[in-house]
């Protein structure tokens, strides 16, 4: 673990008092269970807006408190160790970056605050089919006399059932646009998805959808603003895989010390030590890398691209192994419903796919180095 | 005064000491005293940097002023290392001293009497005496604690009998520091004292070992009826084995590095492209051994941030910590890849053994992608580094195997 500042120190402590008495995975199953559409608990979201997470990256002047995204990224650690499941990470990481780097002044104001105090749910609209591929979109945004029309459609858009606002990537031209869009716009058909991991996706398609020329974000440059925004995504989200990966790491080393065959504890026996020993050799190295991308990000180092490829390269990873190591250390019971073993196996793979799998990042890593 | 002050007033007091003090004759001649198999005398110049180095403390920078060295904190030692580098000059002491100041010094520093650190010490800062380590035997590899060696009490002397291999350097070495056995009674791990003995006697015969590598600084050892003397037992007697495994955490430390030869010049990836070429996206023509590469260098850059994150975590505490396993074994992973990756990329090239038909470079790929195979054996090997990390980190039981 880094060296923590005070103020980060206090905020992660919040967050492991608070997940672990009111948001533990029994949670997450409730939720499940309950057949939610939307994926969280109403009232695990507005716990989550009042302690005031969701403007952790938004500026003061915003009715945030600007701390960063290497404090953004222990919370999610945290939360992400028992799978909880809010519009935290799309709405006031995701969202909140782009409004943030690319928003115009206008766009700030509304938007921004609104985010913070938990009103809106602003969620980032870009894949289009099953992979994440952000250089070849297809949607097309068309200039029209008083602002721009949308037609397309956009898969697996995080939080996309309840989102009341979308940002949405699309092609102009040459370009890449980013469009600030009301969720409940006329034209807007959204699907809701059922996924293996109980969260809240849609696909949202997009019919001759007029939105005035002010919903365009600003900052130019489409293609490289886009990257600045997906790179900080995947830092944010590695930084909650990390968690979830050493939550599966701890159930799992606590179950090698209790269960007995043979007459011992099945962790006495070497080969099982020696993969323990790998998997905490493995975490320890992910952690270097996610926590290496957080700080660049609040250091402005030009060295992010690289460094975020790195991270959700290695949370995906890491993540991959340790959550089928879950499965398979804890044996048949890994396999139940009742345990929670399978929850984490889903989280993991849908985690993993999301802003780029290992592969995605591999290549991009190659690429970004020059080979 | 602020500590980054303070730091860049040190810094600054350092350049202006090195530039008056680094002969400029030995610019650029860092390999001649630095490398393992070269072993050229210290004259003229290079003695007298040493001297100088030595007056300073700098031989042994972390170690107190009154043994030799120059009282600094691990970020001042950092700063240190930085600024001779930036300077074109270098330090040959650590090597000089063989074992002497990565592990020998500090665990004498640890557990030795005022007048063994006293005797011992200033001599190794100083760079005038190589220090080589008895440890492993014919029969005694991972499990070190069967080891046969023994030293007998003669009054006033130890009597010392029995063999060692992989003593590195003892060919060159003026003093050793061995486990032998002092209570063949006791089990294994309590029978055991640490011994520090001159290697100039007659009761002692070395023999180097050629290496699938060819030449290595590796020897047999050889006891018969050496002597030690009594005031020379490191710790106290029978307790030999936790004063080894100390040893050996600092010696875990000292190979947590992942930089196994300093390449000449061009990085893995550029490399690659000289030899496999590119197509017309700019990416290699081997799509397998790119995608390969990339996750070597990821590894690589994982592990850099790694050693920085620990070393930030440890504030400054130079103690070696339970981590050194996981950085010795991530370190290895990390070099042996690319030492296969660089043979790979030079496919035929890159196995030459001698001749006209090979560059140095190449030469260089294939010696120490054969003398990199030590890493995961030698210090530990990878699978007793996870051993120690699922026991002493982990918590888990002891294995079932006896040991």
């Amino acid at each position: 673990m880094a060296v923590l500042t005070e103020e980060q120190t206090i905020l992660r402590d919040q967050a492991i008092a608070w997940v672990n008495a009111d948001a533990p995975v029994q949670a997450f199953r409730k939720m499940r269970d309950s057949g939610s559409t939307t994926g969280f608990a109403p009232h695990t979201w507005k716990a989550i807006c009042e302690m005031g997470w969701t403007g952790i990256i938004i500026p003061e002047a915003h009715g945030g408190s600007d701390l960063g995204y290497m404090t953004f990224g222990l919370v999610l650690e945290e939360l992400g160790k028992q799978l909880v499941a809010s519009p935290l990470y799309a709405s006031g990481l995701v969202a909140a970056t782009a409004l943030r780097l690319a928003g115009t002044d206008a766009q700030k104001e509304s938007c921004l605050p609104a985010i913070a105090n938990g009103e809106a749910i602003v969620t980032l609209a870009i894949d289009e089919g099953p992979k994440h591929a952000p250089d070849t979109l297809a949607m097309y945004a068309e200039r029209t006399p008083n602002g721009w029309r949308l037609n397309g459609r956009k898969t697996f858009v995080p939080e996309g059932g309840s989102a009341t606002h979308l940002i949405v990537a699309a092609r102009s031209g040459k370009d890449v646009v980013l469009l600030l869009v009301d969720a409940k716009a006329a034209g807007v058909t959204r699907e809701i998805l059922k996924t293996a991991d109980s969260r809240g996706y849609a696909n949202i398609t997009f019919n001759n959808v007029d939105v005035a020329a002010t919903a365009l974000l600003s900052a130019g440059h489409g293609q490289a603003t886009l990257d600045a925004i997906l790179d900080r995504a995947r830092a944010g989200i590695a930084a909650e895989m990390l968690g979830t990966a050493s939550a599966a790491f701890d159930m799992t080393l606590e179950y090698l010390k209790t269960r007995k065959q043979f007459g011992q504890v099945i962790g006495s026996f070497q080969a099982l030590g020696h993969r323990a020993a790998e998997l905490y050799t493995e975490m320890e190295l992910t952690r270097s890398a996610v926590e290496a991308a957080l700080q660049a990000i609040d250091a402005g180092s030009k060295d992010v691209p690289l460094l975020c490829s790195l991270a959700k390269f290695k949370a995906g990873a890491y993540l991959h192994r340790m959550s089928n190591q879950l499965i398979q250390i804890h044996g048949g019971i890994g396999m139940t419903d009742e345990f929670n073993a399978g929850f984490y196996l889903k989280r993991a793979r849908a985690v993993e796919a999301l802003y780029g799998g290992q592969g995605f990042h591999r290549d991009r890593y190659a690429r970004l180095s020059g080979f | 005064m602020t500590d980054n002050a303070a730091l860049d007033s040190f810094r600054s007091e350092l350049k202006g000491w090195l530039n008056q003090n680094f002969p400029k004759s030995l610019t650029g001649k860092a390999m001649l005293y630095m490398g393992f198999d070269h072993n050229v005398p210290m004259e003229g110049d290079a003695l007298r940097w040493r001297q100088a180095l030595a007056e300073r403390g700098y031989g042994a920078p972390t170690w107190p002023k009154d043994y030799g060295g120059a009282g600094l904190t691990a970020t001042e030692a950092r700063v240190l290392g930085e600024e001779i580098a930036a300077a074109g000059a270098f330090n040959p002491i650590p090597l000089l001293t063989g074992m002497g100041t990565t592990m020998v010094g500090p665990t004498v520093l640890e557990y030795g009497t005022e007048e063994q650190k006293k005797k011992h010490l200033p001599p190794i800062a100083r760079g005038e005496v190589r220090w080589c380590l008895g440890l492993s035997e014919p029969n005694a590899g991972s499990d070190l604690a069967s080891l046969a060696t023994r030293a007998v009490d003669k009054g006033d002397y130890w009597e010392v009998n029995g063999q060692k291999i992989w003593t590195s350097g003892a060919d060159i070495s003026q003093w050793c520091g061995a486990l032998v056995r002092t209570d063949s009674n006791a089990a294994k791990r309590d029978g055991l004292s640490f011994l520090l003995f001159t290697m100039d006697q007659s009761g002692v015969t070395t023999k180097p070992i050629r290496l699938i590598a060819g030449a290595s600084p590796f020897c047999e050892t050889f006891f018969n009826d050496a002597r030690g003397d009594k005031t020379d037992l490191l710790g106290p007697m029978n307790e030999g084995w936790t004063v080894v495994k100390r040893l050996l955490q600092h010696e875990r430390q000292s190979q947590t590095g992942a930089s196994p030869i300093a390449s000449t010049g061009a990085t893995l990836s550029q490399l690659a492209k000289q030899y496999v070429g590119v197509n017309e996206r700019g990416e290699l023509n081997d799509p397998d051994l790119r995608l390969r590469l990339a996750s070597h260098l990821m590894d690589s850059r994982t592990h850099s941030f790694t050693l920085q994150r620990i070393a930030a975590e440890a504030r400054g505490n130079p103690k070696v910590t339970a981590a050194a396993s996981i950085l010795k074994n991530s370190a290895t992973n990390v070099a042996q890849t690319r030492a296969e990756l660089t043979l790979e990329i030079m496919g035929h090239q890159g196995l030459g053994w001698e001749g006209t038909t090979y560059s140095a470079e190449e030469i260089e790929a294939v010696r120490s992608w054969l003398s990199g195979k030590a890493m995961s054996i030698y210090g530990g090997s990878f699978e007793v580094q996870n051993n120690i990390i699922s026991k002493n980190i982990l918590g888990l039981p002891e294995t079932t195997q006896k040991g």
